[in-house]
């Protein structure tokens, strides 16, 4: 393919591939620097759980549903969704533009005992295609040519199969509480985000249309000082969506 | 010598160090959850249920028998019971008894149970459940936390591996104090006297608490024997300078001290097996989570046996600990992740510490003398009779920190 390396350079940017590396080691601490992709795991997880169910008319009492389904999660940085989506039963493929994401990721699964096809690259560059569930969570905001990134994911995602995104939304909340105050706080590492490349619902949806994709209902992702991280009808800050072949 | 044991090695999701009534519960929860649990016991199980072990017994609230016929344990017990229809509360046996008999509205004062009965309607549940993995007679040699999962050895080399380790050991819980935490404490200097007694004269389903400055005295209703004979749990204070010379009475000694401070109102009685006894303190820590660990029960919280809230206390955290981790397999997060355990802890963490204080405080107001402290304690045993719209106040609390109370404690 020839467009392929033309891909590779636009959407991976080398800054943001080398921020996401220095925290790697970092990762699976839970009271580390990414401590608060720890607290979201849960929430995110918990709308993924109900999507799985909803989607394949899975037992919501089972803790296999993904059992026989092939599963991708595009960003994954060190394994943080990737594991949980094995341990419902699904064979997983994980994928990070960070080379020292996936060596910490492969080091943990090991240590766990968990296998997981770890690839480390340009997703449009791997070939993959044809898997029931795609995530890809807080990606999208630090992909420099989002329609190039949506049509890739499109590729990977099998007859009736299931994507489910999240991604901040862009708004002066967002500015406000993700940006200035948590970075400034230490809630989350330094230069993680650049608001102007968040992006709202409604340019979601338009990305996923035009790539032949169709957005479920999005919910929000907010936080409150009794609840913490929860799902929530406020799409101010962060929102969760699924999404499926148009 | 142990060639063959060393190299065995057993693997389950948690590994529950203490197989009690609160440890080996929350393996039924578990294994009712689809959640494998490897549940080491450094006592006998047979000698545990043999008749007349020991003269203990617990108050079990509605709430627990919720969880009890939630993991198919109450059809066994529902037989066992003595319900309490009423507490009578006298002060030294003054003339005059205030009797405290809930109307319809006010809930069930709980039922009361020989912890035997307990004990063997749980290991027969437990036997029922292959997720289970039962290890009796078991001494701890070491325990390792590490970043993937927890391993303990056995004295006898067994290794247990396991994502998530639980210490339901009691009040003296080695894996707590080995794991550093430091639970605020402190000794009321009393001990409690344990004994089951066979009476003359049925208690009506009554429960007794008669207050000497010394600490409450109580008898607890249990159900009749087969041939009818009546019988009780006796639950004496003493002060703890006095505690040996009582423990080291002969048997009609003991018994005549007991007659004594009864004032007759069963009649003649008779010891029905052993005296026990155990030192009365108040521990509580704030954090019941660290790496890969968890604390349930006595081992997170000891509290006065007075309210017989220890149980019941402890079977809440059986019914969040069931549910947080279960929620958590659901979404794919092992038994270990830090976030479950936290959310384990922030929902114990308000009632497990009412509770205890409020039990507390009822023992210092108790163990106060003279005319002023007599009445305030008639007034406050209105709060004990009130306790059960406490409790409800307590769960409330927690219902609003946690959003709700655990599905297993729901009828």
């Amino acid at each position: 393919m020839s467009n392929a390396t033309t891909l590779s350079a636009q959407t991976i940017r080398p800054e943001e591939a080398a921020h996401f590396g220095k925290l790697a080691a970092d990762w699976w601490d839970p009271k580390g620097q990414s401590a608060m992709l720890h607290k979201l795991n849960p929430v995110r997880l918990g709308f993924i759980r109900a999507a799985i169910d909803t989607h394949f008319a899975a037992d919501p009492r089972g803790l296999r549903p993904l059992a026989g389904k092939r599963a991708l999660d595009v960003g994954c940085g060190a394994g943080l969704l990737a594991e949980p989506l094995h341990r419902m039963g699904a064979a997983v493929t994980a994928v990070d533009a960070a080379a020292e994401n996936i060596a910490a990721a492969r080091a943990h699964a090991e240590g766990a005992g968990l296998t997981i096809d770890y690839r480390h690259g340009e997703l449009a560059e791997l070939g993959l295609a044809g898997f029931d569930l795609v995530t890809s969570m807080e990606v999208i905001e630090h992909v420099a040519d989002k329609p190039a990134f949506v049509a890739a994911l499109a590729q990977t995602l099998g007859q009736g199969g299931l994507m489910v995104l999240s991604t901040p939304n862009r708004t002066p909340a967002s500015r406000v509480l993700m940006v200035e105050a948590a970075e400034r706080l230490g809630m989350v590492p330094r230069g993680t985000h650049h608001w102007d490349d968040f992006i709202t619902p409604i340019e979601l949806h338009d990305l996923l249309e035009a790539a032949g994709l169709k957005m479920g209902n999005p919910q929000g992702i907010a936080w409150g000082p009794a609840k913490g991280l929860h799902l929530s009808d406020d799409l101010a800050l962060n929102y969760i969506v699924t999404v499926t072949r148009a | 010598m142990s060639n063959v044991a060393a190299e065995q090695s057993l693997a389950g999701d948690v590994v529950i160090l203490g197989g009690g009534l609160v440890g080996m519960t929350l393996a039924i929860g578990l294994a009712k959850q689809g959640l494998s649990s490897l549940v080491v016991d450094s006592s006998d199980p047979a000698a545990q249920t043999a008749e007349g072990f020991d003269g203990r017994a617990s108050a079990i609230s509605t709430a627990s028998w919720n969880l009890y016929t939630n993991l198919g344990m109450a059809e066994a017990l529902a037989p066992k019971g003595c319900p309490i229809d009423a507490i009578a509360v006298t002060d030294s046996l003054k003339p005059g008894r205030i009797d405290f008999r809930p109307g319809a509205e006010d809930g069930s004062l709980g039922r009361m149970y020989a912890n035997r009965d307990l004990r063997m309607a749980m290991y027969d549940v437990a036997a029922r459940e292959s997720l289970i993995t039962f290890l009796p007679n078991a001494q701890v040699a070491t325990r390792e936390r590490g970043e993937h999962g927890v391993a303990v050895t056995l004295a006898d080399g067994r290794v247990l591996k396991g994502s998530l380790l639980v210490a339901a050991e009691g009040r003296r819980s080695p894996t707590r104090d080995e794991a550093g935490f430091t639970p605020a404490r402190w000794d009321y200097g009393h001990r409690a006297i344990i004994a089951g007694l066979t009476h003359e004269r049925s208690h009506e389903n009554t429960a007794w608490e008669i207050f000497y400055p010394a600490g409450p005295f109580a008898l607890l209703p249990l159900l009749d024997e087969a041939d009818g004979t009546h019988r009780s749990a006796l639950v004496w204070t003493v002060a703890e300078k006095d505690a040996a010379g009582v423990l080291a009475l002969g048997e009609t000694a003991f018994l005549a001290e007991v007659e004594k401070r009864m004032g007759g109102v069963f009649g003649k009685i008779a010891l029905n097996g052993p005296r026990s006894s155990y030192p009365l303190n108040f521990h509580h820590t704030a954090k019941v989570v660290d790496h890969r660990l968890a604390l349930v029960g006595d081992a997170a919280h000891g509290m006065h046996p007075i309210a017989g809230q220890g149980l019941n206390v402890g079977l809440r955290d059986v019914a969040a600990l069931v549910e947080v981790l279960a929620e958590g397999a659901r979404l794919g997060l092992e038994p270990g992740d830090a976030q479950l355990l936290a959310r384990y802890e922030r929902w114990r963490a308000a009632d497990t510490f009412m509770v205890a204080a409020a039990t507390d405080v009822l023992t210092r107001l108790f163990g106060l003398r003279g005319r002023l402290p007599s009445m305030v304690r008639r007034f406050g045993m209105a709060g004990v009779q009130r306790l059960p719209t406490l409790k409800r106040w307590f769960m409330d609390e927690a219902r609003g920190m946690s959003g709700k109370l655990p599905e297993l404690l729901k009828a």
